[in-house]
């Protein structure tokens, strides 16, 4: 295919612009280049005459194009006019009609002014998560009281909850905590045989996994897993007016789509965190039997004089907490969700990120707490 | 386009035995259709006759069972991957809810097509994104708004201009104005057949507005039974005496439009 152009012909006084070629879209580059030189051959003629006699195809961008150099020749005081279109070029010129477009984007202001504005728009953000955190957290509250009427406790929902929640996510997050507890244990006689007291790994298994580790990889698992599967469901409900539906029909969606999660999450994480920490322990009692030769037997003896109730207890009980917190962030980001989809993709990243955050900082404080209790 | 002595060549869209169905039901069977190229062909059908599927199946997205499809007198099935992307690029398709990528303006919209298949300056992309904004009738401001922020009837025409960016030859409308207000139709209509007479362009149109098959189509394809019940002129149409087709044109709503005296 050869190139859009044209040739010049002076009759009399009028100069004869005679365009060849195909003038579309697909030679784009070229178009432009043809009409710019197209600009400089005319030059200063007064009289112009753009013939399309010879033109192969014409589209809008070419249209456009031919238009625009009429337009800006006429501008310079030149009498323009168009010879040997076909009715369809000449309605299409017509439609395109050149004229130039005001800017509409908005101007940028200066580097500094934008970063400061990006700070101040993430302290104002996280001053208003917080808010927004604690009003949702008194809905619930008051949710939570309505939901123990029998026919507003939505049994099957729960149920369907805890199934995926706990039951389908057991395989993962037991294994997870059956490899830190190898880990651990490894770490722990590689460590203590320097000093000649490996059986004391098993102290520290047992304190380390029941205390802290177990509970805080499942949570961390579950935010992921669970976290951002409620943010994204809620989330693609609010784009698409389903939220909106609920409230029409007199339904209140705290009720009828966070309640259940929640409360699906509060009974699955201390569920999943007793088998974590059976899962864990198994993998230190297999690892210190195979690498360390501390047979189970002994294993077993001296966890139970290494452990008490207390060190259980302290693990299980900050696992409802954290399903509290990783429920209300990832509803709340749901429920943040405008209507692209870049702002769900954003949403769900900010749920589990938030989740896992808030996760941890909840442990640091119960440590806190259980130190100054000395429990 | 280069020879048009040859009938074969009158024909954009040439249909034969087509067969699409899902699991054990069929949807389409043994379909015939033939779209002439510069008309522009109203295709209508019961909700869930399987309209769209016919669309979705001759753009690729639904796969056949059996039949032939040639598009701009090339065979769909044979075709290699860099000849598809040049049939792809000749065509546009508008669908049935705009299927505008949320995560870009109005403007970037436009301007995607152009910026994989076109090499053109910024300011003249620019400038073409603007007048396609213009030609189909959104105001100059929208070009900087996201789909989230547009109206159902805003989201159709944004979504039409960005079906136009590479001017193609053939265009396929789901559905364009379900949706949109009698005016705002009228003046799809209207710029559907400027668009057709300028650049000659080819236009399948999925539809159930009466009025649209009235002003703008050139013919009508009827689909009943899983198959083109009848294809002919509003005239065909009327005269025809499949029940289906007769219910159709023959309704209540459409006895009004034949009484109104206005139509062209």
């Amino acid at each position: 295919m050869h190139n859009p152009g044209f040739t010049i012909q002076t009759k009399g006084d009028s100069l004869y612009c005679l365009l060849n070629g195909p003038w579309t879209l697909a030679g784009a580059r070229a178009m432009e280049q043809g009409a710019d030189q197209l600009m400089l051959a005319v030059g200063e003629a007064r009289d112009i005459v753009f013939n399309l006699g010879a033109i192969e195809s014409l589209d809008t961008a070419g249209a456009w194009l031919i238009d625009r150099c009429r337009v800006q020749l006429q501008s310079k005081g030149a009498q323009v006019r168009i010879e040997g279109a076909t009715d369809a070029q000449v309605m299409l010129l017509d439609q395109v009609h050149y004229h130039p477009f005001e800017k509409t984007r908005q101007p940028r202001e200066g580097a500094f002014y934008e970063m400061m504005a990006d700070i101040g728009d993430g302290v104002v953000g996280a001053g208003r998560d917080v808010f927004r955190g604690i009003s949702f957290l008194g809905e619930i509250t008051v949710a939570f009281v309505r939901v123990f009427h029998p026919r507003r406790f939505r049994l099957t929902s729960i149920v369907y909850h805890i199934e995926s929640f706990a039951l389908r996510g057991l395989p993962i997050i037991m294994l997870i905590n059956f490899l830190v507890g190898c880990i651990v244990a490894q770490q722990g006689i590689f460590q203590l045989q320097k000093f000649g007291a490996a059986t004391f790994a098993v102290d520290l298994i047992g304190i380390l996994v029941l205390r802290e580790l177990a509970v805080l990889l499942t949570s961390i698992m579950v935010s992921g897993r669970s976290g951002s599967a409620i943010t994204a469901e809620i989330g693609s409900m609010k784009m698409r007016e389903e939220i909106d539906a609920l409230h029409v029909m007199g339904l209140d969606p705290i009720e009828v789509l966070v309640m259940p999660r929640m409360i699906a999450l509060v009974v699955s994480l201390p569920l999943l965190t007793f088998l974590s920490d059976m899962s864990a322990l198994f993998g230190g009692l297999l690892l210190t039997w195979v690498y360390g030769g501390i047979s189970p037997e002994v294993f077993l003896s001296r966890l139970q004089y290494a452990i008490s109730f207390n060190t259980f207890f302290v693990g299980l009980i900050k696992a409802p907490f954290m399903a509290l917190a990783i429920g209300l962030i990832a509803a709340t980001e749901g429920l943040a969700v405008s209507g692209s989809a870049e702002s769900l993709g954003r949403q769900v990243t900010a749920s589990v990120v938030k989740s896992i955050f808030t996760v941890i900082v909840i442990d640091g404080l119960f440590a806190m707490f259980f130190a100054s209790i000395r429990y | 386009m280069m020879n048009p002595s040859l009938a074969q060549e009158d024909i954009i869209i040439r249909i034969r035995d087509l067969v699409v169905g899902f699991g054990p039901k069929l949807i389409l069977d043994r379909l015939d259709l033939d779209v002439r190229r510069g008309e522009v062909m109203g295709f209508v059908g019961g909700s869930g006759s399987g309209k769209s599927v016919l669309m979705r199946t001759i753009l690729g997205l639904v796969p056949k069972r059996s039949g032939q499809m040639q598009v701009m007198g090339r065979d769909l099935d044979r075709l290699s991957t860099g000849d598809r992307s040049a049939i792809e690029r000749r065509w546009g398709v508008l669908f049935q809810h705009g299927a505008l990528f949320s995560g870009l303006n109005v403007m970037q919209n436009i301007q995607v097509p152009m910026r994989e298949h076109i090499n053109a300056s910024p300011r003249l992309m620019d400038e073409l994104a603007m007048l396609k904004i213009e030609m189909v009738g959104l105001p100059a401001d929208a070009a900087n708004k996201f789909p989230s922020e547009l109206s159902g009837g805003m989201i159709k025409r944004a979504a039409l201009a960005r079906s136009l960016a590479l001017d193609p030859e053939l265009l396929f409308l789901d559905e364009p104005t379900a949706g949109l207000d009698p005016i705002g139709a009228a003046e799809f209509d209207d710029l559907i057949s400027t668009l057709q007479k300028t650049l000659g362009l080819t236009v399948f149109m999925v539809t159930h507005d009466l009025d649209s098959l009235y002003s703008v189509c050139d013919r009508i394809a009827a689909l009943a039974d899983k198959r083109v019940a009848m294809a002919g002129t509003v005239e065909d149409m009327l005269a025809c005496n499949h029940p289906w087709v007769r219910s159709y044109f023959h309704g209540k709503r459409a006895r009004q439009m034949v009484a109104a005296p206005t139509m062209p």
